[in-house]
């Protein structure tokens, strides 16, 4: 059985159905004219001999192409193009089974960051009272390891409400080169959770070590195709319309494979898309489905996922602002554009602009979370423990983040309404009408142990002081302390003979550890 | 037999089954005797009013207090179990009366004049009567001249009034000049208790103790007694 994840009922939408069919004619034309510009050339011919307007643009020190790709191959595209994803795990009551058509939320860690926030506490007195003495967090950025990343994946695989595991650190130790660092994030990744992996790829070379990897942890290369414990992250088109040479080749070659990946692209509106939510939403659903397109012409039926992450820009930077409310209203229509195709929705909520864990970042990424979930995205990117943009990973902020989805997901259980229950609940009214205290308490203890009331916040302190910060910690470090199900000993072994490049102390079978 | 009885009875008064139509928390208890059918027959059995408060009614509330105080429990379990004991309570307050045994106390609870709210007035009512007070609610609304009536006829050791709304706290006051004017005051124990109200309050108006809920209430009232 796969997880359940969390089925919206009646999923928040923006758009109107007509609104939906003005963007998607907007999106065809834009493919046509102006089209994308190409720097892959094994791309460009593809789409050429399948059909669509390429042209050599001269003039350019790097080569590129002109494509314009017409609505039927878009259209059999989509038509080819699986409308239920299966993405695998090494527990196969792990696996996520996503239906484009259905709105069924599975919450997902990362993206990558470059900065891991250690937190320590330190107590302070009060000068005018020092017998009255507080403890404050204080968070101390420092670049990732594969230490942290393997630390990151532990604790994920032991926070409830997390179906699936991107990775959250960089990894930028002194022995990972570009040669080694994606057969040792993948390895970090699977060795420490067995819930869904996936991941970019640094190195297109490391791509057969790292499919031989999760071949033999999942037991063949068939076992894989039926249980796709890895999948992969592309972004091929670059915003406004451009598939870069590296990552296209990357993801035409995940496609051959036949693996699930995602067609993903995050234009800025404001900077790298219009700033207006029609042009945001025109263009994204242009690059999207452009790279789709590519994908099944490269491999018809490849497993794809439509993957969105549009994002406004910061007017006093012009960063990335993921807690504008209109890159939640970007992402939501995005999941409704998606759905319009049938085709599984990667989105994206949670992040926010804030550096620390704070009222600030709890603010931002619970207001996101909410609504983007309500839209029922299937794969909801929803940054467990992300801070600063895309820029830092706290653990701690992780372990909060868990908190609110438990939240969430309790508000969207399905309301248990029918004759059956109402004529119970009928017979429970008239019953304590009649007593003297006319009070439902008993009635309560029934359904409290049943996870029919939602609990209390969990980092409550008994008093008036607020210690959700120190309460948390104490709770990342039992998570920590929980056991991991590792690779087994035989497998780790012959993944370590077989794949070049991984770090001996990432072996916990090697004597010593 | 009256092991098993005694500890039937403590099982129950922890899973807060007051009769055998309660569910409890372990629903393999369901349809099994409660805590009254247990006092019953523990009664035919020959075994003491005092060995059941004693061994089974206060040893089982002090499990229930360790599990409320582990946050394994709740307040509706908390209520639960008092209920179940402040049923058994019922049954032998008589017996402990007829062989002259001193009961914790009698406590007479009323929601003044003009406030109709009584959640917490109940709550506390039944955490009282499960720990072994004797309560007589006087419900909502309660003028002052009945409080004295009562108070006079009654002759409880406690009075606990209560009060939702700021502009019904004044009759607190209202009740506590009443008693001292019909010489009252001295011969019970004024608590107030209710949203509204506090510590301050109970001193500006002469009460003897303010509560914030039911737990406090029960720790007040024992310090009342060791003091």
């Amino acid at each position: 059985m796969p997880r359940e994840g969390i089925l919206v009922n009646n999923p928040v939408e923006r758009l109107s159905s007509e609104q939906v069919r003005q963007i998607h004619k907007a999106s065809m034309e834009i493919l046509k004219d102006p089209g994308l510009l190409c720097f892959n050339k094994r791309a460009a011919e593809i789409f050429q001999s399948n059909g669509a307007g390429v042209a050599s643009i001269s003039g350019s020190d790097i080569p590129c192409w002109h494509v314009k790709i017409p609505e039927k191959l878009v259209a059999d595209a989509l038509d080819s193009a699986p409308k239920t994803v299966k993405l695998g795990a090494r527990n196969p009551d792990n696996a996520l089974v996503m239906k484009g058509n259905e709105a069924r939320v599975y919450y997902i860690t990362g993206s990558e960051t470059n900065t891991w926030l250690d937190v320590d506490f330190s107590t302070y007195a009060n000068k005018s009272d020092p017998t009255k003495e507080i403890k404050v967090p204080e968070f101390l950025p420092r670049r990732g390891t594969v230490a942290d990343l393997c630390d990151s994946a532990h604790v994920c695989e032991h926070l409830e409400t997390v179906d699936g595991y991107i990775r959250t650190v960089n990894i930028q130790d002194k022995d990972i080169t570009e040669d080694n660092k994606d057969v040792n994030k993948f390895f970090a990744c699977l060795n420490n959770t067995t819930k869904h992996v996936m991941s970019g790829l640094t190195s297109l070379k490391q791509l057969d070590n790292v499919v031989k990897m999760a071949e033999l942890i999942a037991g063949s290369q068939d076992k894989l195709k039926e249980n796709p414990i890895i999948s992969f992250i592309t972004c091929l088109v670059k915003s406004p319309l451009q598939f870069v040479d590296d990552t296209t080749e990357t993801f035409m070659e995940i496609c051959q494979r036949g693996l699930p990946v995602v067609v993903s692209s995050a234009p800025q509106a404001g900077t790298t898309a219009p700033m207006k939510e029609a042009g945001i939403i025109a263009q994204i659903n242009a690059e999207v489905l452009a790279g789709i397109t590519l994908g099944q012409l490269v491999n018809k039926g490849t497993p794809v996922l439509y993957g969105s992450v549009p994002v406004r820009a910061r007017m006093d930077t012009l960063g990335d602002s993921y807690s504008a409310v209109e890159t939640s209203q970007y992402n939501i229509d995005c999941v409704q554009m998606a759905r319009f195709y049938k085709i599984p929705n990667y989105s994206t909520s949670g992040v926010c602009d804030t550096k620390i864990p704070g009222q600030q970042s709890s603010i931002e990424r619970l207001f996101s979370d909410i609504v983007v979930t309500l839209s029922g995205p299937q794969y909801l990117h929803c940054a467990f423990g992300l801070l600063d943009g895309n820029s830092v990973f706290c653990l701690l902020q992780a372990v909060l983040d868990d908190t609110h989805f438990q939240r969430v997901k309790f508000f969207l259980k399905s309301p248990l309404i029918n004759e059956q229950e109402l004529t119970e609940i009928k017979k429970q009214i008239k019953d304590v009408v009649a007593t003297p205290q006319k009070m439902f308490i008993n009635y309560i203890r029934q359904v409290m142990r049943t996870g029919e009331i939602s609990p209390p916040y969990p980092f409550e302190s008994d008093d008036d002081s607020d210690n959700v910060f120190s309460l948390a910690y104490e709770r990342l470090q039992e998570l920590l302390a929980k056991p991991v199900e590792h690779i087994d000993p035989d497998t780790t072994a012959r993944i370590f003979q077989d794949i070049p490049g991984l770090l001996p102390r990432l072996n916990v079978y090697q004597e010593g550890r | 037999m009256s092991e098993d009885l005694i500890n039937m009875i403590k099982e129950n008064v922890i899973q807060g089954r007051k009769t055998r139509d309660d569910i409890g928390i372990d629903e393999s208890l369901s349809g099994t005797p409660g805590v009254v059918e247990l006092t019953e027959s523990a009664l035919v059995n020959n075994i003491s009013p005092e060995v059941i408060i004693a061994q089974a009614l206060t040893a089982g509330m002090r499990v229930v207090g360790e599990k409320f105080s582990t946050k394994e429990y709740f307040i509706p379990d908390m209520l639960a179990s008092a209920d179940a004991v402040g049923a058994a309570m019922d049954i032998l307050n008589p017996l402990l009366e007829a062989s002259n045994v001193e009961t914790k106390g009698k406590f007479v609870i009323a929601t003044v004049k003009g406030d109709i709210h009584d959640i917490g007035k109940n709550i506390v009512a039944i955490l009282l009567k499960g720990a072994g007070y004797e309560v007589n609610d006087l419900g909502i609304d309660v003028p002052e001249d009945k409080i004295v009536s009562v108070v006079r006829e009654e002759q409880p050791d406690y009075l606990g009034l209560s009060a939702l709304l700021t502009t019904t706290m004044v009759e607190m006051g209202v009740v506590i000049k009443a008693l001292e004017e019909n010489s009252l005051r001295d011969k019970v124990k004024v608590l107030i208790g209710g949203a509204a109200v506090s510590d301050d309050y109970a001193k500006e108006i002469g009460a003897d103790a303010f509560c914030a809920d039911g737990f406090q209430a029960i720790k007040v009232l024992e310090a009342f007694e060791t003091a």
